[in-house]
């Protein structure tokens, strides 16, 4: 399917130029509003950015590839980022993952069959301080026990 | 005690509260001195760079070209991907306008007119709050075009965010700049330095966040009564962040040479259960572990902590109480640098994917004291032999680790410590090595 930015979108990449010396240099930023708009990174995505910013295919290809939060394909409407490095692990990051998991019924980087949830397991966010943490899509939610995290999953499950 | 970065002013991160408290006088100040007289200042204030080196801020910046045949950039450096690490987001949500000032100050004094604040994607929340005060700032006329005007000044400058994408090598200052400029993040190899050939080719310098949040107060209330608070040789406050196994974790804003037992115990408010301490990591977790039976006395600032075998690093206190499974978190440790190994240097890709496998052995009760040694063998092997300091955040946790609890290391493979396996989890995207055994 052919992807072209909304005009909307447009004008934020046009922004987005006037910040760099180069095209190429916005390239983070329009694969953010790439994935916001297509909802995940296709090829189509990225033969559209390529264009924009006059560079190839390939340079694009290489950028998504490098960076965890461009995703290749479609993830859930809401995504599950449970962090378990060390500081997270400590105070229970593991058993959060391991809770998330059994309660959604899939493994990491997938996603369930209503396209309601994925779940990732990631590096350390920031949140050290206030482990364990979840991520859901851009928001954080920290100091989590067990309980708390099935008022998150049910609350989301709610809004759906 | 008087805090410098993160004072406790209610609503700071408002332009009318910093301004009201002193906010934008010091970039003022600035532009009626000579960017060398502020060098000079900020050399002699002994502000040492917070972003993991302590490297003499004012020094790093002496070191810019004073020809203007090229543009220069500043790099603030809002990465924060050290595992133990949480610092700078509380500047982009509670002083913010600081920050700010002092990227402006940086910029006119090593001659930059533009600067990239780099925040790790994932801070979508922080990135936020930080546009919204640089908004605030611009509307005001105190940062871009209008400068001139505000200040009476011909000095202008623009500010902008670059925001990450997910790879805790983008912290390191040559991906960063590489990352800025819509490569893949991979290190370059230095020499040349950045202050002769950074961002596209241009002298650059780069900056940790709480680097230059202490600018202001620098120019503002002198150098000397920087240099006089804290450790003479690394003066200032630190923003120690706590995590772990302690009652209260947070980040605390203290004075250099605080003692580490000040911070868990009056601080941190101890260890739940009154249990003791088997491990602290004093700087973020690449930075060597140090016994819990050996912290009495040991101060918190470069030179100290140096001296105690470890590194200041980011500042980010991780504390494991007596019952804690080393191994695991050792494993753990491990495979988060094997995951940000950019994979450009072999010992790095290589070393990395060896050391989580032969932990992932003993972690599954198969090791033998042999592979002690292998990983101490290992992880010697990749320190000073790559690219970027990867490489050591990747080796130094596994050598001293293993080196300094080389009797629990050794109870664990002659199963003398029986630990309940709990978790079977298999993880880490792209990653292969589960942790525990299946
Ligand atoms: C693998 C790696 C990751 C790093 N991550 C960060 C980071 O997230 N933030 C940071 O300020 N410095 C980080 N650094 C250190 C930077 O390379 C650089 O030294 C620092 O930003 C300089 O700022 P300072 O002199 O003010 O400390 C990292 C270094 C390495 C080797
Ligand atoms: S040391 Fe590791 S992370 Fe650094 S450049 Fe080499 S392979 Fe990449
Ligand atoms: S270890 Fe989980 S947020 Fe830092």
């Amino acid at each position: 399917m052919e992807f072209k930015f909304t005009p909307g979108n447009q004008a934020k990449i046009n922004d987005t130029l006037k910040k760099y010396p180069t095209k190429k240099a916005a390239v983070m930023s329009v694969l953010f509003l790439g994935q916001e708009q297509n909802g995940w990174i296709s090829k189509e995505v990225m033969k559209e950015i390529a264009s924009v910013l006059e560079i190839t295919e390939e340079e694009v290809f290489g950028v998504v590839t490098f960076y965890t939060m461009f995703y290749e394909k479609p993830m859930g409407k809401n995504h599950l980022q449970v962090c378990t490095n060390v500081s997270c692990m400590l105070r229970g990051g593991y058993e959060i993952f391991i809770q998330v998991k059994e309660k959604l019924g899939i493994d990491n980087m997938e996603v369930t069959e209503d396209k309601n949830f994925s779940l990732e397991e990631v590096e350390c966010m920031g949140s050290c301080g206030t482990a364990p943490m979840i991520a859901v899509n851009e928001d954080y939610y920290e100091n989590l026990n067990a309980d708390k995290v099935n008022e998150i999953i049910e609350s989301l499950r709610q809004k759906n | 005690m008087e805090k410098i970065v993160l004072p406790d002013i209610k609503d700071l991160h408002k332009i009318e509260v910093y301004k009201a408290n002193d906010g934008y006088t010091a970039i003022n100040k600035a532009l009626s001195q000579s960017p060398d007289d502020l060098i000079e200042q900020v050399k002699k204030s002994g502000l040492r760079g917070r972003g993991g080196a302590a490297f003499l801020a004012g020094l790093k910046w002496s070191f810019m070209p004073k020809t203007n045949d090229k543009p220069k950039y500043l790099c603030v450096n809002g990465d924060e991907s050290e595992p133990g690490s949480f610092k700078d987001r509380q500047i982009f949500e509670l002083n913010p306008h600081q920050l700010i000032e002092g990227t402006l100050i940086t910029c006119y004094a090593i001659g930059a007119k533009t600067a990239y604040v780099y925040i790790r994607g994932e801070y979508h929340k922080w990135i936020k709050l930080f546009q919204d005060a640089l908004d605030d700032a611009y509307e005001a006329g105190f940062v871009g075009e209008k400068m001139k005007e505000t200040f009476n000044t011909d000095f202008a400058c623009e500010i902008y965010i670059h925001k990450g994408a997910g790879a805790y090598i983008c912290g390191e200052e040559t991906s960063l700049m590489n990352s800025i400029e819509g490569q893949r993040g991979y290190p370059r190899v230095k020499p040349p330095f950045p202050a002769q050939n950074g961002l596209w080719g241009c002298p650059t310098t780069i900056n940790n966040v709480e680097t230059i949040a202490n600018v202001p107060k620098i120019i503002n209330k002198g150098w000397e009564w920087f240099s006089k608070i804290g450790e003479p040789k690394h003066p200032g406050t630190i923003l120690f962040g706590i995590s772990g196994h302690v009652n209260n974790p947070g980040v605390y804003e203290l004075p250099s040479g605080t003692l580490l037992t000040d911070i868990i115990y009056k601080y941190a408010g101890g260890i739940p259960g009154d249990k003791k301490i088997l491990c602290v990591i004093p700087g973020g977790s690449s930075m060597p572990p140090l016994r819990g039976d050996g912290i009495e006395g040991v101060k918190m600032d470069a030179e100290s902590l140096k001296a105690a075998g470890s590194s200041i690093g980011t500042g980010g206190i991780i504390v494991m109480d007596e019952d804690t499974d080393l191994v695991k978190v050792l494993a753990r440790i491990a495979k988060f640098y094997y995951h940000e190994s950019c994979g450009q240097c072999t010992p790095c890709r290589e070393g990395t994917s060896w050391l989580v496998r032969l932990l992932d052995r003993i972690g599954q009760g198969n090791g033998s004291s042999h592979d002690l040694d292998m990983l101490i063998d290992v992880a010697s092997n990749i320190e000073g032999n790559t690219i970027c300091a990867l490489g050591e955040a990747a080796a130094w946790p596994v050598r001293f680790m293993v080196s300094r609890f080389r009797d629990y290391f050794e109870k664990r493979v002659k199963k003398e410590i029986v630990l309940p396996v709990k978790n079977k989890v298999h993880s880490m995207r792209d990653t292969a090595f589960p942790l525990d055994s299946p």
